[in-house]
């Protein structure tokens, strides 16, 4: 069954994870098969941006040396066929443009939201 | 040392579901850096953070082993963070909650941590320099 996931809680345990559990999820559901697509909205769409640097976190001699690389993440995602669409006005609103996104994630009007969801047989809401 | 300052802090959060825990810890990395006594009270989710029975994981999603992945583990954080604090100088009095540790069968955990009540968190805060609570919300 069509699948539109859409993520909106963000950067929650993201350094501890070494990455987005629920982006992790919908990766493990495609290689086994599921037919999905991303909605990022909210705070969700600065996991879109390129430039992110998570690393250098550090506990006494401990040395974290797989900081999360959510943008990469999805950008693996898109390689995969998952199509990802972003909320173009939670983009607009937090100052971020989309020239400083990965390539491939679709910009979609929160105007349009009702008519994209209407095209999936089943939404889940992260 | 005689001016070495003593501080108490107060986490909730269990591991992997926040940002809280990791600034906990971060704070702690610098307190114990500095030589500082450091009081740690743990309250529900937070006793699992010095869970002895975690594990790290292989990442077949990255594709990477279970070295490559090295994956975060709060019990090797704050073990290494006993040791940083003592090298410097100072000291990590780590108190679970006892109560809250039976409920989630969290009764093992890395050396240096200790079972312990609310009462034990008011008498380190009594005895410190300052006192910080980092609530869940």
């Amino acid at each position: 069954m069509k699948t539109l996931s859409i993520i909106e809680s963000a950067y929650r345990g993201t350094i501890e994870e070494q990455d987005d559990t629920i982006v992790w999820l919908h990766g493990a559901m495609k290689g086994a098969g599921a037919d999905v697509a991303l909605l990022l909205r909210g705070n969700a769409v600065n996991y879109l941006v390129e430039g992110q640097d998570a690393g250098g976190l550090a506990f006494g001699e401990w040395r974290q040396t797989q900081p999360p690389r959510i943008a990469k993440d999805l950008a693996a995602l898109i390689g995969k066929g998952v199509e990802i669409r972003y909320v173009a006005d939670d983009l607009a609103e937090r100052g971020i443009e989309r020239d400083e996104l990965i390539a491939g994630a679709q910009p979609v009007a929160r105007a349009g939201l009702a008519d994209l969801i209407g095209r999936y047989e089943r939404v889940w809401h992260w | 040392m005689a001016d070495r300052k003593t501080i108490t802090i107060a986490i909730m959060d269990a591991p992997y579901e926040g940002a809280r825990s990791t600034t906990a810890l971060r704070l702690i990395d610098i307190a114990a850096r500095r030589g500082y006594n450091i009081n740690v009270f743990a309250y529900e989710g937070a006793v699992l953070q010095p869970f002895v029975a975690q594990k790290p994981h292989p990442n077949a999603v990255h594709g990477r082993t279970v070295e490559e992945e090295n994956h975060f583990m709060p019990k090797d954080a704050i073990a290494a963070l006993m040791r940083a604090a003592e090298h410097n100088g100072g000291k990590i009095d780590w108190v679970n909650c006892g109560l809250c540790v039976d409920e989630r069968g969290a009764a093992e955990a890395v050396p240096g941590v200790r079972r312990g009540s609310p009462a034990d968190f008011w008498k380190m805060a009594e005895a410190s320099d300052n006192t910080l609570v980092i609530a869940t919300r």
